[in-house]
């Protein structure tokens, strides 16, 4: 496996080669993460590809990550391998959902269904892909399922209906509220105004209560 | 004789067929009995696991690995397992790395023998999985008696394994290992120089060193292309780096050199078993510490810290540092890689399970062109495919 030493070295003529496509280059926990520019990612896999010091020649996974509180909302992260180096990079770039990622199926054919689940999940649009078609969900399917603000439940079920003799769809029906406990922290950090807390306030000021979070 | 204008026939291919290893569909254009054209539709098994573990603890999700690949439970797990203790740096005693590399292999024998026997099925030999099953089921009792469950283990868990195992299991299944290559034999036998076998698999779906790498092929498929590429000792994990065994590769990349492969490694996964079981060193199986692993239930029962401690594990679960990784194992299948984002909570924040078969299914349409319709179905089942872990 790969030391830091050589992922550095790595690093070193990625940033040569590539120059301003380079955002940021970090070596965390002895993985290379690369940060590139949404424009330059075919260029940037074309050189990790191809070039002596790099040979990435494999793409082993292709994802979306969404953080919705970011203006561009989504991560496009590419995992590559090189086995004449024995490592492997992890290249990211950020999108939102309007803009189109070039899509580099034509530098990697495997790239083509991991792009689709993409699409699929995420709502990530890749331009010149030869076929951007649903993959994973059910034909007809409306909506990108792992994005943060789609629910854990979905919307629509679908059940066997004797009379009509189809399968049919329907909005979700939970015979039991989702149970989503918030285990994170319910001692500290409660914002809320507890009824009687207003007395606390003003005349009785000397008695007052320490909230949680002075 | 005037020409005549013949349209492409297109013939669905599953989901419902026996030969499509599940619940694939395969749309395929045909050119006579040529394949013009062959696009799988996946996600009919589609579950939404990655949906699912980021709404669960870390804990929670480990049992969604098993139902990944649930040829071969204990290889997903592994690979989230080696994921958590990464971002949290976390160190598996020696014993727990013994356990969970023996369980591994028994797992690549498990995968194995189902592809192989299935394969042999799809290609028109019976007898291949009538013998072979049984050593399926002695080896799912030897998870059962690790872990009480025959198939879906949740046994290796991030810091280690659920539990311990007893010296007698350790035995029995080096005594095991012992009489298994007698099978292998006799499953060679039946198959290695069998004629109409190889009728059906020699020079059928012949895929390039170039190609593989192009289509992100990994694990036997790839080592069938010929290029020597093998996680355990590339990039070796738990105890794989002290172990001895051999890497075998192909010449020609098809369907026939991805079964001998596989025959192969079953009996270098047998060589590794008798290692562990040889080697087995005394001491715990987990990390010793509470805030990840729980407190023996002998010791919940007098200390109130204990009982704290496992009533925090199994509700709130524990909060892992935040970071990202990209950790991957050699599954039976190929590189089974677990990207996992982290954001300092108890639950992950992204969980991308990269699964082989996906990549491999992929490039059945390149297998397929130019092959006939009986091809397809060599094909399939030589590239070993799960719709567990392709559709998630």
């Amino acid at each position: 496996m790969a030391d830091t030493q050589q992922l550095d070295s790595i690093g070193a003529s990625i940033t040569e080669g590539l120059g301003n496509a380079v955002l940021s280059l970090n070596v965390i926990a002895e993985e290379l993460i690369l940060n590139v520019e949404r424009n330059s990612i075919v260029k940037t896999m074309t050189f990790l590809r191809d070039d002596v010091n790099c040979q990435f020649k494999q793409l082993m996974d292709l994802c979306g990550v969404d953080y919705p509180e970011r203006e561009k909302r989504f991560d496009v992260v590419y995992n590559l391998l090189s086995m004449t180096q024995n490592s492997r990079v992890r290249v990211k770039l950020q999108t939102d959902d309007e803009g189109q990622v070039p899509s580099v199926s034509s530098v990697f054919s495997s790239a083509n269904w991991w792009e689709r689940e993409a699409w699929d999940l995420y709502g990530i649009f890749f331009s010149d892909h030869p076929d951007l078609r649903r993959i994973l969900t059910d034909y007809g399917f409306i909506g990108h399922p792992l994005r943060k603000d789609f629910p854990l439940t979905g919307y629509l079920e679908v059940r066997y209906d004797d009379e009509q003799k189809r399968v049919v769809y329907e909005p979700v029906k939970l015979t039991q509220e989702y149970r989503n406990f918030d285990f994170l922290s319910p001692w500290e950090g409660i914002q809320l105004d507890l009824p009687g807390d207003e007395k606390s306030s003003s005349e009785l000021d000397d008695v007052k209560l320490k909230k949680p979070n002075d | 004789m005037t020409e005549q204008n013949i349209k492409n026939f297109t013939l669905n291919f599953g989901p419902q067929h026996p030969a499509a290893h599940g619940v694939l569909r395969l749309v395929l254009e045909m050119d006579g009995e040529v394949i013009d054209r062959a696009d799988p539709h996946i996600g009919l098994l589609h579950r939404g696991t990655e949906k699912l573990i980021e709404h669960k603890t870390y804990l929670q999700a480990v049992p969604y690995f098993d139902r990944l690949d649930y040829v071969a439970p204990q290889n997903q797990e592994h690979a989230f397992a080696l994921a958590v203790e990464k971002l949290a740096g976390m160190e598996v005693p020696p014993r727990g790395q013994y356990i969970r590399v023996l369980y591994a292999e028994i797992g690549r024998i498990l995968n194995h023998i189902l592809n192989i026997t299935a394969y042999a099925m799809d290609v028109g030999a019976m007898t291949p999985m009538l013998w072979a099953f049984e050593h399926r089921e002695l080896l799912m009792e030897f998870c059962e008696r690790a872990s009480g469950a025959r198939l879906h283990m949740a046994y290796f868990r991030p810091g280690g394994v659920a539990r311990d195992i007893s010296q007698e299991l350790l035995e029995d299944i080096d005594k095991w290992a012992d009489g298994y290559p007698k099978m292998i034999d006799d499953l060679e036998a039946l198959l290695t120089d069998n004629r109409i076998f190889k009728q059906r698999t020699v020079d059928i779906g012949v895929v390039s060193a170039e190609q593989a790498n192009d289509w992100s092929f990994t694990g036997p498929n790839l080592r069938a292309s010929g290029v020597p590429w093998d996680l355990r000792k590339a990039q070796p994990y738990d105890v794989y780096s002290k172990l001895e065994f051999d890497i075998p590769t192909g010449k020609h990349g098809d369907c026939y050199d991805r079964y001998l492969i596989r025959m192969y490694e079953m009996r270098e996964s047998v060589k590794i078993i008798k290692q562990c079981v040889a080697n087995m060193p005394p001491g715990p199986t987990s990390v010793d510490d509470n805030k990840f692993a729980p407190p023996s239930r002998e010791n919940m029962k007098r200390s109130m810290e204990a009982l704290i401690h496992h009533f925090k594990l199994y509700t709130e679960g524990y909060h892992v540092p935040a970071g990202e990784t990209y950790t991957v194992v050699e599954a039976p299948k190929g590189e089974f890689g677990v990207y996992l984002v982290s954001d300092g909570t108890n639950k992950p924040y992204r969980c991308k399970i990269r699964a082989p078969g996906f990549a491999h299914l992929q490039a059945l349409d390149m297998m397929s062109t130019g092959h006939m319709l009986a091809d397809v179905v060599a094909n399939i089942g030589s590239v070993d495919v799960v719709f567990g872990e392709i559709d998630r």
